[in-house]
């Protein structure tokens, strides 16, 4: 649904010069959730102004359902955006416009007529939730039912798209859960695909299918989550379960499993407890629920040497489970 | 000849005076604010839009075209901001000629007192604009929405508040100049506090003109700062929600 190919993007301001974006790819499917998760300054918000052409790119191709957006006119590029709904972090929305006025702003964009506009609007903020609201100011409102506003407004045009730059950034936990909810709701419902950038590891976990890692302009990693859980050295994996630095335990291995699917649910510890007759130590533990499967890493220390330990360290691997061998 | 307030028609002189004085003030006033705000306004959106960055920076396709415009219009509303009034107003009576056919009286009047608020409220428009989140134009283009839909329904609308309040300011030294313009081109309370106030001796017309200007830029003003208020929608933000960003960003890593 998005495709994003070779993108690259420089600012110049006086004489410094700044890589925001150095070769970006980047492939979301249709109907899923894509992060794309970084630190402040790594470029995730040039990126998602790229898919959109908020910020032209340098070089490099954008495809939005099909319209190569970076070779299209100026009306051309108009009409396709209206394909692409955008939520921000800080909102965005007209002081001096009721919620209904926000919402029907892109409406009225489109040239949509008064009524329709009307009907329309209501029935958006009607599944956003703030169908009560509608004759309100955004002064009046509170930053979840902002960001429930914005999202309304990027909705109210039917997109088959939504961007959302770091639209909970601005939201205390529990509001950032509950839009959290809501975006996954309307993916769910409308079929959106949605592709959000964020630097919280949570926003990711509790809705994403899919997710990229960005550092210094650059994609260090992508894919879906369920398959990088299970990629020896994934970085997105070893954030999404952080179990802290590896101890050194002189006389011991130090393993990491990491368990995804069916494998979860087993007793793995008991089972090697007790076909080994090993005395294993659980060092840590992270479990997560991503995308309705159990999935989670698991710090063990195991008595002797990892050459000792060759044979389960096999049975654990045999079973599905990625071993990653991190001390000794 | 001295005008003697114990006379039966001084009274009724004073008000038919001050009634065609205040109809001629409110004429020139009017007609040249609303010349005023007809070019005024798009040339404060000119303005900041043909900044680098602006809606504006590449009119035609070229950036060269974008700075060129802006230095030339900044050039001219600086021109016609520090040129004091008295010498513009002496300088113009060829160009209000060529306009009117004429430099005396009230319609001529109009031309150097739109001259003079043209570039005093570009300015006040320019100021109110800048003040518009550049959030809120992204949003915009989000939506598809072509430049002169970012003017008509995101800047404008949103910069509404202070532009009224800059409006008001305007009319308020337009006020002013009418009353120099008066002692030149004639007409308009200006003329009258002259003409029955400084040049006759009548301390009760002098009075009379300057109650009548007072109540006229206080009506203004207030009305001004109505519709600001009607047209702002904004809710001072609270402590406790300025904080909260904060307080969260120390918290969040544990919670």
């Amino acid at each position: 649904m998005i495709s994003v190919q070779h993108v690259s993007k420089t600012f110049r301001s006086g004489g410094t010069v700044t890589t925001a974006l150095q070769d970006v790819s980047l492939e979301v499917a249709e109907g899923e959730i894509f992060g794309v998760i970084g630190q402040s300054g790594a470029g995730k918000s040039t990126l998602i102004r790229a898919v959109n052409l908020l910020e032209r790119p340098d070089s490099g191709t954008v495809t939005v359902d099909g319209d190569e957006l970076t070779a299209l006119a100026p009306a051309e590029l108009r009409r396709a955006r209206r394909k692409i709904g955008m939520v921000f972090q800080h909102f965005n929305l007209l002081a001096g416009r009721t919620v209904r006025g926000n919402v029907e702003l892109g409406l009225e964009i489109i040239g949509v007529d008064g009524d329709q506009r009307r009907r329309r609007a209501l029935e958006i903020l009607d599944l956003v939730g703030l169908d009560d609201k509608a004759g309100a100011y955004p002064a009046e409102l509170s930053g979840g039912q902002k960001q429930r506003v914005g999202i309304a407004r990027a909705l109210a045009g039917n997109p088959k798209v939504l961007l959302s730059d770091e639209a909970t950034s601005a939201l205390d936990p529990e509001t950032t859960r509950s839009i959290l909810d809501l975006v996954k709701k309307i993916n769910t419902d409308l079929g959106l695909t949605v592709l959000l950038i964020t630097h919280e590891m949570d926003v990711v976990k509790r809705i994403c299918d899919s997710a990229a890692l960005i550092e210094g302009g650059r994609i260090v990693e992508q894919g879906r989550i369920v398959s990088l859980i299970s990629t020896a050295g994934s970085r997105l994996a070893h954030e999404l379960f952080p179990l802290g630095d590896a101890p050194s335990l002189p006389g011991d291995t130090v393993i990491d499993i990491t368990f995804s699917g069916g494998s979860a649910d087993r007793p793995v510890i008991a089972q090697l407890a007790r076909t080994y007759g090993l005395d294993v130590s659980i060092l840590g533990a992270a479990i997560e629920t991503i995308g309705g499967n159990q999935a989670g890493r698991t710090r063990l220390a195991l008595p002797g040497s990892p050459a000792g330990n060759a044979r389960p360290i096999e049975d654990l691997r045999s079973q599905g489970m990625l071993v990653e061998i991190v001390g000794e | 000849m001295l005008l003697d307030p114990s006379l039966p028609q001084f009274w009724s002189d004073l008000f038919q005076v001050l009634l065609i004085g205040t109809g001629q003030t409110l004429y020139m006033v009017g007609v040249s604010l609303l010349i005023t705000v007809i070019v005024g306004l798009p040339l404060g959106i000119l303005l900041v839009g043909t900044e680098p960055g602006g809606l504006f920076e590449s009119p035609f396709g070229s950036r060269r075209a974008g700075r060129v415009i802006n230095r030339v219009l900044d050039f001219i509303v600086n021109l016609g901001r520090s040129v004091p009034f008295i010498i513009l107003m002496v300088a113009l009576i060829p160009f209000t000629r060529l306009v009117v056919g004429t430099f005396i009286g009230p319609t001529a009047a109009i031309v150097p007192l739109a001259v003079v608020a043209i570039p005093f409220f570009a300015r006040m428009v320019e100021i109110a604009i800048k003040e518009v989140d550049t959030g809120l134009i992204e949003a915009a283009e989000s939506l598809g929405a072509t430049r002169w839909q970012i003017v008509s329904k995101v800047l404008v609308p949103e910069a509404l508040a202070p532009m009224i309040l800059g409006l008001s300011t305007t009319v308020t030294s337009i006020i002013n100049f009418s009353a120099m313009v008066g002692t030149v081109a004639g007409g308009g309370l200006g003329d009258v506090a002259v003409r029955y106030g400084y040049q006759r001796y009548s301390t009760i017309h002098m009075v009379a003109v300057i109650v009548v200007i007072f109540v006229i830029v206080m009506l203004l003003q207030g009305l001004a700062t109505m519709l600001a208020k009607r047209f702002a929608h904004r809710s001072r933000p609270s402590r406790a929600e300025k904080t909260s960003p904060m307080l969260r960003a120390e918290v969040a890593p544990g919670a």
